[in-house]
């Protein structure tokens, strides 16, 4: 049934390679764990993908719930969290998640570094795999301030002040952050932009030129 | 060796990769869908009837009662004010219809205008009969509403709203 549904389209499309381009490609002998184990340290990128589409996923339905509203936003968190059934999972996956991936993407980081990944001609992709992880330290820093407790609001604060220390462009840098006088209505609605619109679509962006180049150049040799 | 229906490793290894796979998946998803569909599967606590007043104050004639009820939607709770028009017949039988017009839902009134002993929309001219029943001929297609009616200590109670099951007259 599947397999005529399949053929009934590959016979019109002709899909079968764009997919075979994608998924057929030999995994070198010293990226594959099962032949060196020490080369786990290979699916460190693999699983920060992982883990990004959880978080993708598991912000969506979070949306669902959530307002970002400062009058509302803390009940609503409250409301998904305790009222709603999984709603205690849901959250903790993103909650847990966005550390998770922090740390993969650290892990993956150190093993480019370590095997000298980063060097001619792979040197653009080192610069966009950069430009990621400072998408997703923005994406932690966003996220952090929108279920509005006390953590949130004053990590918030601090996270302000450390911009408003850059030189030249600092204080402009956290009035563009902040919206306003304050920390408060006009913040929420601002970093809820940025953390569900702006940066995920950097980050799809920047993701698909980072697996475009490593296809495109292969996996950097063994040491 | 006996006939064996023997998979060749490839099969094997594709279908240890899919089961694993839709493993992980269905991990990650099921707590997802599960949490998405809640407000179908929740069963709706709203089944406290409100005192409107005492069964005496109530006759033949309509009568308007505007009572209070406590809603919780989500998060957010808050006090609406909701309005009925009760009767009472010889028998002791008490109906208290919702003043919302099954047309577009604006709110009827109790003989205003030319129509005497009807409920009327301005609206649209929609016309009802004293039971809630819709006049033929007017654009709503169905009676008004009635709330759920219990008579308790000598006080008048009304619940849910529910659909008027009364067929339309000619009027």
């Amino acid at each position: 049934m599947l397999q005529k549904m399949y053929d009934w389209v590959d016979e019109r499309l002709n899909i079968t390679p764009m997919w075979r381009d994608l998924a057929d490609h030999e995994v070198p002998e010293h990226v594959n764990p099962a032949h060196h184990f020490s080369a786990f340290v290979y699916c460190f990128g693999g699983l920060t993908f992982f883990i990004t589409v959880i978080q993708i996923l598991s912000g969506m339905f979070l949306t669902m719930y959530y307002v970002p509203d400062i009058i509302n936003a803390y009940e609503s968190v409250k409301y998904l969290q305790n009222e709603v059934a999984f709603g205690v999972i849901v959250r903790g996956m993103h909650h847990w998640g966005a550390s998770l991936v922090i740390v993969m993407m650290f892990l993956h980081t150190l093993r480019v570094f370590f095997t000298g990944a980063y060097k001619k001609p792979r040197e653009l992709n080192w610069v966009v795999g950069m430009l990621i992880f400072f998408v997703m330290l923005g994406l932690g820093f966003t996220g952090y301030l929108l279920p509005w407790d006390n953590t949130a609001y004053f990590a918030t604060k601090v996270g302000l002040e450390i911009a408003n220390s850059v030189p030249v462009i600092g204080p402009y840098a956290k009035a563009l952050l902040t919206g306003g006088d304050i920390v408060g209505a006009q913040t929420l609605s601002r970093f809820f932009a940025i953390h569900v619109f702006f940066l995920p679509g950097a980050l799809l962006g920047l993701l698909g030129a980072h697996f475009v180049m490593i296809r495109a150049q292969g996996i950097s040799g063994p040491l | 060796m006996s006939e064996k229906r023997e998979i060749s490793r490839r099969t094997f290894l594709n279908y240890a990769l899919m089961g694993t796979g839709g493993f992980l998946a269905a991990g990650m998803i099921t707590p997802m869908i599960r949490f998405a569909v809640d407000p179908l599967l929740k069963h709706s606590a709203g089944g406290d009837k409100v005192a409107v007043g005492s069964i005496d104050e109530f006759g033949a004639e309509p009568k308007r009662v505007e009572f209070k009820v406590h809603t919780k939607d989500g998060w957010y709770e808050s006090e609406s004010v909701l309005a009925a028009w009760v009767t009472k017949n010889d028998k002791g039988e008490v109906t208290a219809l919702s003043p919302v017009c099954k047309h577009l839902g604006c709110t009827v009134d109790w003989n205003k205008g030319e129509h005497e002993n009807e409920y009327f929309c301005p609206c649209h001219m929609g016309r009802y009969k004293i039971d809630g029943a819709h006049v033929l001929g007017t654009p709503p297609t169905k009676s008004l509403d009635l709330y759920e009616t219990e008579v308790k200590d000598g006080k008048l109670y009304l619940g849910k709203i529910k659909p008027n099951p009364l067929p339309g007259v000619t009027g």
